[in-house]
C-alpha cells in the first residue's frame, strides 16, 4: 500500500509542482510573488528555497511579459510553469496564450512547440468582486491548440496536474480557488498521473446526469445528495477537462439517464455549457426525455455584494433537475 | 580590435566613408571573403525582391515584402552572431535566412505553401520558421516575438548552451506593449538577449513622429537599464560592429542591449501598400544616395574584392538559381487535406477527430465525382 497524506488542494498542487522541479531539470517555475513569498495562495511555497532563485523567481508585474517570456523559455529548451495570479488578471496575456502559445506547434508544422503550462487560480465565492472571481475556461476553450484543465479536489488536482505536465501541449489549469483550502483528501504520497481528456463520474445515477468541473463539483454533489432525499437518483461527472472534453462519458450518461444539466460559474451566453449542450443533443437526440438544461451565472460582470445570488447552489441545481426529471 | 562603442549613444555609430572606405582598425569586422558573401547576399536579396514582387503582381504569390534599403541591418545581425543564436525576425529579415543559407527552394516552399513547406502552408508568405537555422516561427501581430527572445535568453543561460537571442522589430512596434515589457523582462533578468529596431521611418503608412515623442528609440534603454545605442542602419560594417559587441556582452554574463539602427524602407510596406501616398519622391531619393547596396559595393570595390563585372556574374549566375528554383517549387502540389486537422495539439482531439471524419468523407465524395446529398 502507497503511503498517503491528508492533503488539501494548495498542498496537493505543491506536491505536484515540487515532484515535477525534482524530476525534470527543465522545468522552471515564473510568476508574481511565486519565489521566496510562495504565491498569494502558497501553492509553491518552499520551492524556491528548494530549487533556488534561478527555476523559481518573481518577476515583474506584467501578464503578457510572463506568459511571453514562457514561451520563449519554452522556445529554448525549458518546461515553463506559469502562475497568473487570478485567471482575471490573465487578459493582459490574452494575445500572447491565443495567438502565439496556442498556434505555436501548428503554425511551425511542428517544428516547435513550447511546452508551457499556465496555472490559475479561478471562480468565485470568495467575496472577491468583478476581479478576483471570473471564469474564463470557455475563451481558451474556443482556442484551438490550448488544453484547458479544471481539478475538483487533491486527489484531482495533483493527478491532473502532473498528467498535464507530462503532456508536451500548452495547457490552462484553472484552480478552483474557492475550494483550495475547504478540499481535503486522502491522497497517494508517491508520484501519479491522471489521464487528461477524461470525465470522472463521481456518483453513479439513473435520473439525471448532472455536469460540472471545479468549484461547482461540491454544489452538484450536495443537490444530488438533496435529490436523494426526494427520490431521485442522479449521476453527477466531473468533466475535469474542458478541452479537449469527454463526450463519451457524457453520452454513455445521458443515453441512460435521457436527461442533463450543465452547472457552472461563468456567464449562460456562451458558456462551456452551450457546447456540452449541442453536443450532446446530436450525439443522443434519441435517448432525450427532457431538454438539457444549464444551471449557470447570469449575463452580468461577476458581482460583489450579491455573488450569493450570481453563483448556482445546490437550491438552484436542484430546482433545475426536478424540473427535468418532471418533464 | 577596435574600440568598443558607447553604451549610450547620442548620434549613431557609422563606419563606412562615402568612398566606401574604412578606418584601419574596422577592415578586421569582416573578412574579404565575408565582404564578398555579404555582396552575393544582397545581390540574392535584390533579385528576390523583384522576381517575387513580379511573382505577387501576376497573381502566383499571395503576397510579398520587399527589403530594399534595409539589407545592412538585417544582413549585418546575422552576420555578427553565431549560427545556433535564434533570429526572432519581424517579417522583413529575408537577408538573415540567405546569410544562414537556408536553401531557396524551402524559402520558396513557404512563400508559395507547398506540399513541402516545413511549415505545411500554415502561414501567410514571409512567416517564416526554420528551427534548423534556428529561426522561430515569424507571426503577424507585431511584437510579441520580444518577449520570446528574452525568455529564450533566459533558457540558453540556465542550459549553459551560449545562445543569444536576437529579436528584430520595427520602430512602430516600439510601441507595442511587448515591446515595454520585453526590455523589462530582458533588463530585470539579464537575459543574453538584443533587440534591434529597423527605424525605417514608417509603420506602413504612420511617421515615426507619431510613435513616440522622444528624441529616439534608443535612448528607451536607459529607462530598462540597459545600453541603448544608435546605428547607421545603411552601413553593414557598422551594424556588425554594434551586434557583434551586444552578443559578446550577452554571453559574457552583462546583459541585453537596445539597438536603434536609422534606415529607410526604399520600397512599399508590402503588396497591398503604395507608399507614393504618404511620402516625397525627395525623401525617397535622398535616401537612395544611402543605399546600403550601393555602400557596400564601394567598400568591396574599396578592398578590391569586388567590381562590376563579378557583380554581373553573379547577378546572372543567382537570377538563373532562383528562376529555376521557382519553377520547380511552383510544380509542388499543396498540403493534403488531411494535413489541416494535423499537429493542432500533439495528439487529435476526439472533436476534431469527429469533424475531420465528416468533412474528408465529404471531400473524398466530391473528388470520386461530385458531391451527392446522402
Amino acid at each position: 500500500m502507497a503511503e498517503t497524506g491528508t492533503l488539501n488542494m494548495i498542498q496537493a498542487l505543491n506536491d505536484a509542482l515540487d515532484q515535477t522541479m525534482e524530476r525534470d531539470e527543465t522545468a522552471v517555475i515564473l510568476g508574481e510573488d511565486v519565489g521566496h513569498f510562495g504565491g498569494v495562495f502558497r501553492v509553491t511555497a518552499g520551492l524556491q528555497e528548494k530549487y533556488g532563485s534561478e527555476r523559481v523567481f518573481d518577476t515583474p508585474l506584467a501578464e503578457a511579459g510572463i506568459v511571453g517570456m514562457a514561451i520563449g523559455m519554452g522556445l529554448g529548451g525549458l518546461r515553463p510553469i506559469v502562475e497568473i495570479q487570478f485567471a482575471d488578471f490573465i487578459f493582459p496575456a490574452f494575445d500572447q496564450i491565443v495567438n502565439e502559445l496556442a498556434k505555436y506547434r501548428y503554425r511551425s508544422g511542428g517544428q516547435y512547440a513550447p511546452r508551457v503550462l499556465i496555472r490559475t487560480p479561478y471562480g468565485g465565492g470568495i467575496r472577491g468582486g468583478h476581479y478576483h472571481s471570473q471564469s474564463p475556461e470557455a475563451y481558451f476553450a474556443h482556442t484551438p491548440g490550448l488544453r484547458v484543465v479544471v481539478p475538483s479536489g487533491p486527489y484531482e488536482a495533483k493527478g491532473l496536474l502532473l498528467g498535464a505536465l507530462e503532456c508536451d501541449d500548452p495547457v490552462i489549469f484553472l484552480e478552483p480557488k474557492r475550494i483550495y483550502r475547504a478540499a481535503k483528501g486522502e491522497i497517494p504520497l508517491d508520484y501519479y498521473t491522471l489521464p487528461l481528456e477524461r470525465a470522472r463520474i463521481a456518483r453513479k445515477g439513473v435520473d439525471l446526469s448532472l455536469v460540472a468541473w471545479g468549484a461547482m463539483m461540491p454544489i452538484c454533489l450536495e443537490a444530488a445528495a438533496l435529490a436523494e432525499g426526494e427520490g431521485y437518483d442522479i449521476e453527477v461527472i466531473d468533466l475535469q477537462s474542458i478541452a479537449p472534453y469527454d463526450l463519451h462519458t457524457l453520452v454513455r450518461s445521458v443515453e441512460k439517464t435521457g436527461r442533463m444539466v450543465v452547472v457552472h460559474e461563468a456567464p449562460r451566453t456562451c458558456g462551456f455549457g452551450a457546447e456540452l449542450i449541442a453536443a450532446v443533443q446530436s450525439a443522443a437526440f434519441e435517448h432525450l426525455r427532457a431538454p438539457l438544461e444549464r444551471v449557470t451565472g447570469f449575463d452580468t460582470p461577476f458581482p460583489y455584494i450579491l455573488e450569493d445570488h450570481y453563483l448556482p447552489n445546490a437550491e438552484r441545481v436542484l430546482a433545475a433537475a426536478v424540473q427535468a426529471i418532471g418533464y | 580590435m577596435t574600440e568598443p562603442s558607447p553604451i549610450h549613444s547620442a548620434a549613431p555609430i557609422q563606419i563606412l566613408g562615402e568612398d566606401g572606405s574604412c578606418a584601419d582598425e574596422h577592415r578586421g569586422l569582416l573578412s574579404d571573403e565575408q565582404v564578398v558573401q555579404a555582396l552575393e547576399a544582397m545581390v540574392l536579396n535584390r533579385i528576390l525582391d523583384r522576381r517575387l514582387l513580379m511573382l505577387q503582381r501576376q497573381g502566383r504569390l499571395g503576397f510579398w515584402m520587399t527589403s530594399r534599403g534595409e539589407e545592412a541591418t538585417i544582413l549585418g545581425a546575422a552576420v555578427a552572431l553565431e549560427p545556433e543564436d535564434p533570429i526572432f525576425l519581424s517579417y522583413r529579415e529575408l537577408g538573415c535566412l540567405l546569410w544562414r543559407q537556408i536553401p531557396l527552394a524551402m524559402i520558396f516552399n513557404q512563400l508559395i505553401g507547398n506540399g513541402r513547406d516545413v511549415c505545411l502552408g500554415r502561414q501567410m508568405p514571409v512567416h517564416y520558421c526554420y528551427r534548423e537555422w534556428s529561426i522561430p516561427s515569424v507571426s503577424a501581430p507585431v511584437g510579441t516575438q520580444l518577449p520570446h527572445a528574452a525568455g529564450f535568453g533566459y533558457a540558453a543561460r540556465l542550459r549553459g548552451t551560449g545562445q543569444v537571442a536576437l529579436a528584430f522589430c520595427g520602430e512602430g512596434t516600439a510601441s507595442q506593449g511587448d515591446f515595454h515589457t520585453a526590455l523589462n523582462f530582458a533588463g530585470v533578468f539579464a537575459s543574453p538577449s538584443i533587440f534591434l529596431i529597423r527605424n525605417n521611418g514608417y509603420a506602413i503608412s504612420t511617421p515615426e513622429s507619431v510613435q513616440t515623442a522622444a528624441e529616439s528609440l534608443a535612448v528607451r534603454g536607459e529607462g530598462y537599464g540597459l545600453p541603448g545605442l544608435q546605428v547607421d542602419g545603411n552601413d553593414l560594417l557598422a551594424v556588425v560592429k554594434v551586434v557583434g559587441e551586444a552578443a559578446a556582452r550577452a554571453r559574457a554574463g552583462d546583459g541585453p542591449t537596445l539597438i536603434e539602427a536609422l534606415t529607410y524602407r526604399m520600397g512599399a510596406h508590402s503588396t497591398a501598400d503604395d507608399p507614393s501616398a504618404y511620402r516625397s519622391d525627395e525623401e525617397a531619393e535622398a535616401w537612395t544616395r544611402l543605399d546600403p547596396f550601393e555602400r557596400l559595393k564601394r567598400h568591396g570595390a574599396w578592398r578590391g574584392v569586388w567590381n562590376e563585372e563579378l557583380e554581373a556574374e553573379t547577378h546572372a549566375r543567382l537570377d538563373q538559381r532562383v528562376v529555376s528554383t521557382l519553377a520547380e517549387c511552383e510544380k509542388i502540389p499543396p498540403p493534403r487535406v488531411e494535413t489541416l486537422f494535423e499537429g493542432v495539439l500533439e495528439t487529435v482531439s476526439p472533436q476534431l477527430e469527429a469533424q475531420r471524419d465528416e468533412y474528408l468523407a465529404m471531400h473524398r465524395r466530391r473528388s470520386e465525382g461530385g458531391y451527392e446529398v446522402p
